[in-house]
């Protein structure tokens, strides 16, 4: 592709000596397009944070390389990447006001100071921190200090703006109302930008893309829907979607038109063979031992389905999450209207083929998302 | 704070007095020996009625020493400019020297930065003597005996591990990502090092500084043996004063009194730093 902006290619991270090295990025792959926002999803610890620290020079990178705009910056000095970064612990300069803190970020501009004053207000006005600006960082809350370094990120004209965690601090409310105003800021000043989260919902709702990131290594790159539809292994369909992915350990078998999944318990699940493409009950029948997940919310209650025996039954509001046993293991259902059921009772659920998604059980890849194999 | 108890602010209050009336009594003593003549000091038992005097401070300004013998000359105010000389210039040089390097040690961790820190930390630990006499030697040989420039050397062993471990600590204490963020807006590291880092770690700077000051103004083995009278500082010129007819306790006090004063202003002056970089707690990240 040649509107390829950033471009990391089998980067890694090692800290520390040899003796006592900490491996904290693996192999990392991943090219980011001109203009698009991109999230890094994963647990803390992932790596995610070293990514961006190398991305913008603060770590040396210890394998491979990454390039902006077609440029390798392995070897620039920060000075020389034109990068921005909203940092995760705020760093802002303790002597300055917050206004002055996010002005400073437009000093090298050559700006005038009235143009720097608008830019600076209008920033303050998007992150509402109007009224704290005169104030010092050490006498405002923390979510006021990790928006004025957001603000301090977001100001300048940089070829490239790293986000890390920059609204952790932040209310729930004031959360979703800054989403959206910083998603319209981003894409009308055609910034590229890279944000870490382990907010599945800010991911979503931000992003282009998502790289979600476990114990160093790229799990998967891809837009929220399909990170949703086609989880690439057993990880990524777990982590993603809130309530998680129900999972279960199977082995396959086939009877003339039927295909049928044996679960713990005698329990099994039996579907039509016509259900699933042919090379999908191939791949399947020639591993045996397959996981199956199946979303929360495409699980249905169906008189002929198995037999559940329910757990717990929440009622969130607008949804029910109820938690049940099934063939010995734990399921969640995500219903929209409010479910009658209490502990103990008994449900009948049936899962959709078209909802099904089987796994390679020791290697944890994709092998079909419903009908369809995995290319 | 907790609530105390009338008796436990009264014993408090016992306490700090003991503990202000055992400091600062020789103070007020030689400070008022400083006011009297040989014979009312030696009088048996002491006394604090007497008529005060200006003539040890008259002595030590016009550098005639009358004594009970002879009239001789001292040097005291030369003594008291080198004590100043050498103890600011020698000040400088460590913080010129030591401020960069506690930068880089805070900074950069590689191979051996503990050790090499460790080892110039070492040489407080040595007692001056050990070094002492090899020192004079290499000195005799270098033409460094009797110069400000050899004196100012030797008290680097004194300033500089001291500003270096403290600065050091200031520099670690300040978040490497706040002088990241302004690195990343297009700075050097060189004027980050000075517009981020040096400015926060201002007060820990002076404190250091300060410090260092007081040690170097102390000092008193290494300008006995490596210099002469004309180099010396008050706390070897001080010797003086023991003279063939008796030792001149009242002119003894009244250096004591000149020589403190520089320090304790300095100390007081400084306490508004250190209490503005102790309340400066926001420097962490
Ligand atoms: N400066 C460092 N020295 C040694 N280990 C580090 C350093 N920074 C991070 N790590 C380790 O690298 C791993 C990844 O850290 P990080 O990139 O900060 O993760 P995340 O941002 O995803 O939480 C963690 O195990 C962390 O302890
Ligand atoms: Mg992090």
């Amino acid at each position: 592709m040649s509107d390829i902006h950033l471009d990391i290619k089998q980067v890694d991270k090692i800290y520390g000596t040899a003796n006592s090295a900490v491996h904290a990025v693996k192999g990392l792959s991943m090219a980011v397009r001109r203009g698009e926002i991109t999230s890094l999803l994963g647990a803390s610890g992932c790596g995610k944070t070293s990514t961006l620290r190398m991305i913008a020079g603060f770590e040396t990178v210890s394998k491979g390389t990454i390039k902006l705009g077609g440029k390798v910056l392995n070897d620039l000095r920060p000075v020389k990447r034109n990068v921005a970064m909203a940092f995760e612990g705020y760093s802002l300069y303790p002597p300055l006001t917050i206004r002055d803190n996010i002005a400073f970020a437009l000093k090298a501009s050559k700006l005038s100071a009235k143009d720097i004053s608008d830019k600076v207000h209008t920033m303050a006005d998007m992150l509402e921190i109007t009224d704290i600006l005169d104030k010092h960082p050490s006498s405002v809350s923390g979510g006021q200090q990790q928006r004025a370094s957001l603000g301090r990120a977001l100001i300048r004209d940089a070829d490239l703006h790293l986000l890390d965690e920059p609204m952790g601090q932040l209310e729930p409310q004031l959360r979703a109302l800054l989403r959206g105003r910083i998603k319209h800021y981003i894409k009308e000043n055609g910034i590229t930008a890279i944000l870490v989260t382990h907010d599945q919902a800010e991911a979503n709702a931000l992003s282009d893309r998502i790289a979600v990131m476990e114990g160093g290594y790229l799990q998967q790159f891809e837009s929220p829907q399909r990170l949703k539809d086609q989880p690439a292994n057993l990880f990524t369909g777990t982590f993603v979607g809130e309530p998680p992915m129900n999972t279960f350990s199977a082995s396959v078998d086939k009877e003339s038109d039927k295909v049928r999944f044996d679960l713990d318990h005698g329990v099994s699940l039996s579907f039509d063979v016509t259900d699933f493409s042919a090379d999908v009950i191939e791949a399947a029948l020639a591993l045996k031992s397959v996981v199956i997940g199946v979303r929360p919310y495409a699980i249905k209650r169906d008189d002929d389905g198995m037999k559940a025996t329910v757990v717990a039954n929440h009622w969130l509001g607008d949804q029910s999450h109820i938690a049940a046993t099934l063939a010995g293991q734990s399921v969640i259902l995500v219903e929209h209207d409010r479910a009658p059921d209490k502990a103990g009772d008994d449900i009948f659920i049936k899962l959709d083929p078209d909802n099904i998604h089987v796994f390679n059980r020791e290697t944890g890849y994709a092998v079909s998302h419903g009908a369809e194999i995995v290319g | 704070m907790e609530h105390q108890s009338k008796l436990e602010t009264v014993l408090r209050g016992i306490a700090l007095l003991l503990v202000v009336v055992f400091f600062m009594f020789p103070i007020f003593w030689i400070f008022l020996m400083s006011l009297q003549t040989n014979e009312t000091i030696l009088r048996v038992p002491p006394s604090i009625n007497f008529e005060p005097t200006l003539s040890n401070y008259r002595a030590l300004i016009t550098g005639k020493l009358e004594t009970s013998a002879a009239s001789l000359e001292i040097n005291f105010l030369q003594n008291l400019w080198n004590s100043v000389f050498l103890s600011v210039a020698s000040v400088s040089l460590a913080l010129l020297l030591g401020v960069p390097a506690a930068y880089a040690f805070a900074r950069h961790k590689f191979k051996g930065s503990e050790d090499i820190a460790f080892t110039l930390l070492s040489f407080r630990f040595a007692p001056p003597l050990l070094v002492l006499l090899p020192l004079s030697l290499y000195f005799q040989k270098m033409g460094l005996a009797d110069t400000y420039l050899g004196l100012i050397w030797v008290y680097q062993l004194i300033c500089l591990p001291l500003i270096l471990w403290i600065v050091r600590g200031y520099f670690e204490d300040i978040s490497p990502d706040i002088e990241y963020a302004y690195r990343v807006a297009g700075h050097s590291w060189f004027s980050t090092f000075r517009k981020i880092a040096l400015p926060l770690a201002g007060p820990g700077i002076a404190a250091a500084g300060l410090l260092a000051f007081i040690f170097a103004w102390n000092n008193f083995i290494f300008a006995l043996v490596l210099a002469s009278a004309d180099k010396q500082p008050v706390t070897v010129g001080a010797l003086a004063f023991i003279t063939a007819s008796g030792i001149q306790y009242g002119q003894i006090a009244a250096a004591i009194v000149m020589s403190i004063a520089p320090t304790l202003a300095l100390a007081l002056y400084a306490q508004k730093y250190l209490v503005e970089g102790l309340s400066l707690g926001a420097v962490k990240g």
